[in-house]
């Protein structure tokens, strides 16, 4: 109700037609305008990508070879590879998902599904999503002072478990906001039929919400990987080395990962370093796109078919 | 007067599943609904009318105590079960659900196929017996089987409302419950299917206690014996609070009430 004086409001008087304006030409210019200024922005985020993908193919394809994916790190350009770049950064996916994905995923459910609602639930879940935004840096510091050096019996110093915890850490927010995010998706009349058929919180969430939402938590938890499998910084902090020759034999191996190895080769003063440089980044970004694929295809087959 | 009208049906018949004295519910620090004294006897429809607001949902899900999952939901006054005290520390929430089912507002079956859906309830509360057969007997029951029977393994959404609602009751019913709590089952389905879940509640009265919810005065009278009828009053503050005006048997409560409010209510004055 508005506080209009009533006398003024007479009843039954629809408004007048004669007061609209359809003044079309305008508004049709208006979204010609609009569409024109979108599209200009995808194309330039496509050139931009696009050249800079045309750059690296044209620098890197040529030196890229079996020899390059086969061989460890050399001196001489030629005789460089990835090999122990590759099964390091393979390593390192594995074991932070490994790692990751319980205390990630059962620390989203926790919050989502169990925390009362209290303050203490929400300083936790603040303090969360600040932690995703971060620098890597930092948790590469954390890294070094707990997994490196406080912890060194058990994590072998600067080694590949050291590298994988501090990586776990740096992606676990990401992980508890997509499962969050996916749980409170899923509606909350199917809790409520689960509860009133007696069954507890844990069996409500195990066999009704968790099946629904394991599409969504799939898809963050890949997307985090594939934040982790690119990030440098932090295991230059805890100290990974540039230069292996042999394969990681057990977690608490001396490592390399491949952004580290790219970095290294670009850091170097000869052109040929920064043409396979160009092939790592391929190889690299193979890679990425192999595990967002996946991430598609696992998304796919758990959908319900319901 | 709430008390008397109360006692005028509970001398009407037997044994009592439930009964509530002085029941009051908080959310938060606001009452929503008040003073709410009925006895409902085995074996019987009790239906629950009255205006949108007036806490009939509420107290309906005191019965199984759903109010317990809305952390802010504070529950006063006694209700009890077969005359056990229904928040006495002995009383395990989750086990008094197996024995006080409920069907919701809007149909909501699991997205899992339609065994799946009869078969959770039985499998989380530890059902021993011949799980096909139960699923069978439970369709049965809820007048169902003949449309599903071949398709057991399909998904329950692909059901029609109507089919949605009478599976969620055969899931209500396949833990053997011995009260079911119906909040206005029939507000989201189309006339036909709203007669077939009607006559569903006739023939499962004769083994269970039913509560049901309702916005539709006809279907009150229809299907149940006894009729609360709810009202709601606006408080200084500006909140609704509920409370019960009069509870007797449904003729009564559609014929000769006692209170004017019902009589208003009943011939479609307000509300």
């Amino acid at each position: 109700m508005t506080t209009r004086d009533p006398q003024t409001l007479e009843q039954n008087v629809s408004p007048n037609p004669d007061n609209f304006s359809a003044n079309l030409d305008k508004r049709y210019t208006i979204d010609i305008i609009f569409a024109i200024a979108v599209w200009t922005a995808v194309v330039i985020a496509i050139i931009v990508l696009a050249s800079l993908l045309i750059d690296v193919a044209i620098d890197g394809l040529p030196t890229l070879d079996w020899g390059f994916l086969s061989n460890f790190p050399s001196r001489k350009p030629e005789q460089a590879g990835m090999k122990s770049a590759i099964f390091g950064s393979i390593w390192m996916m594995v074991t932070v998902a490994v790692v990751a994905f319980p205390l990630g995923v059962g620390a989203g459910i926790f919050l989502e599904e169990f925390a009362a609602d209290t303050w203490f639930a929400k300083l936790i879940e603040i303090n969360i999503n600040n932690l995703a935004g971060v620098p890597s840096i930092i948790y590469g510091l954390l890294g070094l002072m707990v997994f490196v050096r406080l912890l060194e019996p058990i994590t072998g110093g600067r080694s590949l478990l050291s590298g994988a915890l501090t990586e776990s850490l740096l992606i676990l927010p990401i992980i508890i906001v997509a499962t969050r995010e996916a749980l409170r998706a899923v509606p909350d009349s199917l809790r409520q039929a689960g509860f009133a058929l007696g069954a507890t919180r844990w069996q409500v969430v195990r066999e009704q919400v968790f099946p629904i939402a394991i599409p969504g938590i799939l898809t963050g938890m890949i997307l985090a990987l594939s934040r982790a499998i690119g990030e440098t910084a932090p295991l230059i902090t805890i100290g990974a080395l540039t230069f292996i020759s042999f394969l990681p034999e057990n977690l608490q191996s001396p490592f390399t990962v491949m952004p580290i190895q790219i970095y290294n080769w670009v850091s170097r003063p000869q052109t040929e370093f920064h043409d396979i440089a160009a092939s790592g980044i391929i190889v690299l970004m193979v890679m990425l796109l192999v595990m967002n694929a996946c991430a598609i295809f696992l998304r796919n087959k758990f959908q319900r078919r319901f | 007067m709430v008390s008397q009208s109360s006692n005028n049906v509970a001398n009407a018949s037997s044994e009592l599943a439930l009964q509530t004295e002085n029941l009051k519910v908080f959310y938060g620090s606001n009452l929503a609904v008040r003073d709410v004294t009925l006895d409902i006897q085995k074996n019987r429809v009790v239906a629950f009318i009255g205006p949108s607001g007036c806490g009939k949902s509420t107290v309906l899900r005191c019965f199984n105590r759903m109010n317990d999952l809305i952390p802010s939901a504070r529950v006063e006054g006694k209700i009890t079960f077969h005359g056990t005290d229904l928040h006495a520390p002995s009383v395990d929430p989750v086990q008094l659900r197996r024995r006080i089912g409920m069907v919701f507002q809007k149909p909501n079956p699991f997205p899992k196929s339609i065994y799946e859906n009869i078969a959770f309830g039985a499998r989380i509360n530890g059902y021993t017996g011949d799980m096909d057969e139960l699923v069978e007997q439970s369709l049965r029951k809820a007048a169902i089987w003949d449309e599903v029977k071949d398709k057991l393994q399909e998904s329950g959404l692909a059901l029609s409302g109507g089919q949605q609602q009478r599976l969620c009751i055969a899931r209500a019913i396949a833990i053997a419950p011995e009260v079911i709590l119906m909040d206005e089952p029939c507000s989201a389905l189309d006339p036909i299917s709203t007669l077939r879940v009607e006559e569903l509640i006739h023939e499962l009265k004769q083994q269970y206690t039913i509560v049901i919810v309702t916005h539709n005065m006809q279907q009150a009278s229809r299907v149940s014996d006894c009729t609360a009828f709810y009202n709601a009053e606006a408080t200084e503050t500006g909140n609704k609070v509920g409370y019960l005006v009069e509870y007797d048997e449904t003729t009564t409560i559609f014929h000769n009430p006692a209170e004017k409010e019902t009589q208003d209510y009943v011939s479609g004055r307000f509300g």
